[in-house]
């Protein structure tokens, strides 16, 4: 009905401490000059996150609008023509909704700790010819 | 339906990116796309599981149909994005070269 909302709301959370962070690491990069730290700076792991969120509300809006929930007009949203079709929606934006923020919270969490073990890790001599 | 075309379709993008020369064809964009839907649809399809069981996996022919023509439809839109963004940021200045070009 309305899940995509949860994970939009969050990608737009997100992108706001994304330019908070991505700011706060240029700031800290010309008071303490370049470092030669190998690591995926927060802002960069924040933009996974936001793409994610974004990229998944955008084409699930798409289904909502295949599906004839999500409309042109106000109040955009069918459901919210009733009280009793909104409740359902409201119920169903708790549930499935934020399972599927969640979600690609956890996946995002995990693929930012792969990242890590990633670029810590020694260079291969096969990686070392391809650069 | 959709959440496997959509899968194939994230799978196949993040191949495309790992497999890239360099970053000017922007193809993160279009795989954190599809694997955001995925997870988002995955989740989708545990909670409609949960509420018909078994008959989740037996869906009638009109509903297969219509899920896969949606998937394709998603996929579409995607690369839309995409290409639409490529052209916009405009990374390797062909757009730009295009439109300056002298005849």
């Amino acid at each position: 009905m309305a899940c995509f909302l949860v994970s939009a709301a969050e990608a737009a959370v997100v992108t706001a401490v994304e330019k908070k962070e991505a700011k706060r690491e240029m700031l800290h990069a010309s008071e303490h000059g370049h470092v030669e730290e190998v690591k995926v700076p927060f802002s960069r792991k924040l933009k996974w996150l936001k793409s994610l969120l974004l990229g998944g509300a955008v084409l699930l809006m798409f289904e909502h609008v295949w599906h004839g929930e999500v409309v042109a007009w106000f109040p955009f949203l069918t459901a919210m023509s009733n009280a009793e079709d909104a409740a359902e929606m409201f119920k169903e934006m708790g549930t499935v909704g934020v399972s599927m923020a969640l979600l690609i919270t956890v996946v995002w969490g995990v693929m930012c700790k792969v990242a890590d073990a990633i670029v810590k890790r020694p260079v291969s001599e096969a990686q070392k010819n391809e650069a | 339906m959709t959440l496997l075309i959509t899968v194939f379709a994230a799978v196949i993008a993040t191949v495309k990116w790992y497999t890239r020369k360099d970053d000017s064809m922007k193809l993160g964009i279009l795989l954190f796309m599809y694997w955001g839907a995925s997870l988002m649809w995955f989740v989708d399809a545990i909670f409609e599981y949960v509420e018909s069981g078994a008959a989740y996996f037996t869906p009638a022919i009109e509903d297969v149909l219509n899920d896969a023509f949606l998937g394709l439809c998603v996929v579409a839109l995607g690369l839309i994005i995409w290409v639409v963004r490529l052209l916009i940021t405009d990374p390797k200045g062909s757009v730009r070269a295009a439109l300056t070009k002298k005849n």
